[in-house]
């Protein structure tokens, strides 16, 4: 890789109480790439995720230890203010978590909790995030409407519409389609890789044809380690490790 | 019907547990006409516009509520005013941000308990302690500062239940979103549970106007104008509020018509703030 990684992750452990979920584990995340993390459930891929936009803080008992940079700031520097630091790395959630508001007030919510009052500004920040999640024209005649009236693939879509407003660079997706039907499906993955032009994104995924479908680099974690990590068609046809192979060949998890 | 080919007994249960039940159902819509009834039919008589809007006189003879009205309104006001910040700050701190989890079921316990004692108790500690120890004598103020003593515990169960209410998943969606911890509970957590709190400060009114026993004893027995025109003058004005007025007319004066008016009208005025809590509830509910 020519660029440096937007995200480095080195010697990364993580510990719920007495649980030790994340072991040494080290992994670049190259800047407008989509990442894929696979593994066996409780394997700790939602753990790392929100180690990386610091979700995690609220958990108590929690303890981490190792060195998280985003473009080369230390994500756990004492010093780092985690609103900026979520602004630039935003999250889609399993569930789709619209607001109970109208569409429009969801996607300007994180716009207007940066500071951005101007109506003229955050109309053009709203139609704009919208159109990026491929939702614009199904809702463009109901903004003021609420948001909780949409299907939940319209849902999932504005949540991510959501979080282009609020100006990230990384997205974190949590097995963002998981709860959704294979139609607002493909809809999420086609726009994923129409995104990955301007965002860098990683996901956490349960399903191997989507890794395969959408990412450029696979992760597999397994007990709370990183077996490998690599090219997505490398690793899916010649795995390195014989564990993996187990996995996506689907002899466990 | 397929109850007809029920064996005997089950027939003869079936029926008398049903008897039973439209028994209890008729007793109780019974007791609840004949009590409105009753009063309603007694009081109406006594209501008129001369006694709605003057003080009673005692040269001319009339009868008159408005100072029990405004004495009424406010003792609401005044203790809404102070119960509401508090209770729902008290409750805003113990569900979002409290960190210690044994301290906060143990004042959770301690307020479940408190909404369930008799407010003679209240009124009593209104007594030592606004009436007697901080020397503010029989007054307005001391009923208020009593009542919000009094709808602490229940303001702040009811509005921690509201709060617990939202889903995890809208905090989470606005702290991604790299919303601060204040800002999150202003902008998602408190609207969406608006309608919990507003209903249950309604209720609270509710209970201030029906409350007779911590007032009783807190509020003075005067039933002439107050002077609300100043603040100092509010700090001493000191008279009946509605349900006083009505112990008043009622037990010193022997006037029913007038008590049954007063009855009446807290009647009237109690249909119409639980129906507010209704509507409101509704109205607020998330869009
Ligand atoms: N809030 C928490 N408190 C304590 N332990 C936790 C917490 N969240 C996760 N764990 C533990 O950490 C480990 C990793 O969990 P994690 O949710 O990251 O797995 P996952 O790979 O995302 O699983 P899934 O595929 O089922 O979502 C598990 O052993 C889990 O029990
Ligand atoms: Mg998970």
């Amino acid at each position: 890789m020519q660029e440096e990684p937007i995200l480095r992750i080195q010697h990364l452990d993580l510990w719920y109480g007495e649980n030790h979920a994340l072991k040494d584990v080290a992994l670049d995340i190259p800047a407008h790439r989509i990442t894929a993390l696979i593994g066996p459930s409780g394997c700790g891929k939602s753990t790392f995720l929100r180690t990386l936009n610091r979700m995690n803080d609220l958990i108590p008992g929690i303890k981490i230890s190792g060195s998280l940079t985003y473009r080369g700031s230390e994500i756990y520097d004492p010093a780092q203010d985690v609103t900026p630091l979520r602004k630039n790395i935003g999250m889609v959630f399993q569930k789709p978590n619209p607001f109970p508001m109208s569409i429009y007030d969801n996607v300007a919510y994180g716009p207007r909790t940066h500071g951005i009052r101007s109506r003229v500004q955050l109309d053009e920040i709203v139609e704009r995030s919208l159109r990026s999640a491929a939702i614009w024209d199904e809702v463009k005649d109901r903004l003021k409407k609420s948001a909780l009236g949409l299907s939940g693939g319209q849902q999932q879509r504005l949540c991510i519409a959501r979080a282009l407003a609020a100006g990230p660079d990384v997205l974190l997706m949590d097995e963002s389609t998981s709860a959704l039907d294979p139609i607002s499906t493909s809809k999420i993955e086609d726009l994923a890789m129409e995104l990955k032009k301007e965002y860098t994104i990683v996901i956490v995924t349960h399903n191997m044809q989507q890794a395969v479908r959408v990412s450029d680099r696979t992760a597999f974690f397994l007990l709370g380690e990183l077996i490998e990590c690599g090219d997505t068609e490398k690793m899916f046809s010649q795995p390195a490790d014989k564990r993996t192979e187990d996995y996506i060949t689907g002899r466990f998890g | 019907m397929r109850v007809s080919q029920l064996p005997m007994r089950r027939r003869v249960w079936n029926l008398g547990a049903r008897v039973l039940l439209y028994l209890s159902a008729g007793l109780t819509c019974g007791l609840l006409v004949l009590l409105i009834g009753t009063i309603c039919a007694r009081g109406i008589r006594g209501i008129n516009w001369q006694m709605l809007t003057t003080a009673e006189s005692v040269l001319r003879g009339t009868v008159g509520i408005l100072p029990a009205i405004q004495n009424t309104l406010f003792v609401i006001v005044l203790s809404l005013l102070i119960v509401l910040p508090l209770g729902v700050g008290a409750a805003v701190y113990l569900t979002e941000y409290a960190k210690n989890h044994r301290l906060v079921s143990l004042i959770e316990f301690a307020t479940e308990t408190l909404a369930g004692i008799p407010s003679i108790i209240y009124a009593l500690v209104g007594v030592i302690i606004f009436c007697t120890a901080l020397g503010l004598q029989k007054t307005l103020v001391s009923g208020a500062l009593t009542l919000v003593i009094m709808n602490l515990p229940t303001i702040i169960r009811s509005t921690q239940e509201s709060l617990k209410t939202v889903p995890q998943s809208y905090r989470e969606g606005a702290l991604a979103l790299g919303s601060g911890k204040w800002h999150m509970i202003r902008t998602v957590v408190l609207p969406s549970s608006i309608d919990g709190i507003v209903t249950g400060s309604i209720l609270a009114i509710g209970r201030v106007v029906g409350e007779s026993a911590v007032l009783m004893y807190t509020v003075g027995l005067s039933t002439a104008m107050q002077d609300f025109s100043s603040l100092a003058a509010m700090m001493k004005a000191s008279g009946a509020t509605l349900t006083v007025a009505l112990y008043i007319y009622a037990k010193e004066r022997a006037d029913f018509t007038t008590a049954f008016a007063i009855a009446t009208i807290l009647l009237g005025l109690t249909v119409v703030i639980n129906g507010a809590a209704a509507l409101a509830g509704k109205k607020l509910k998330k869009v």
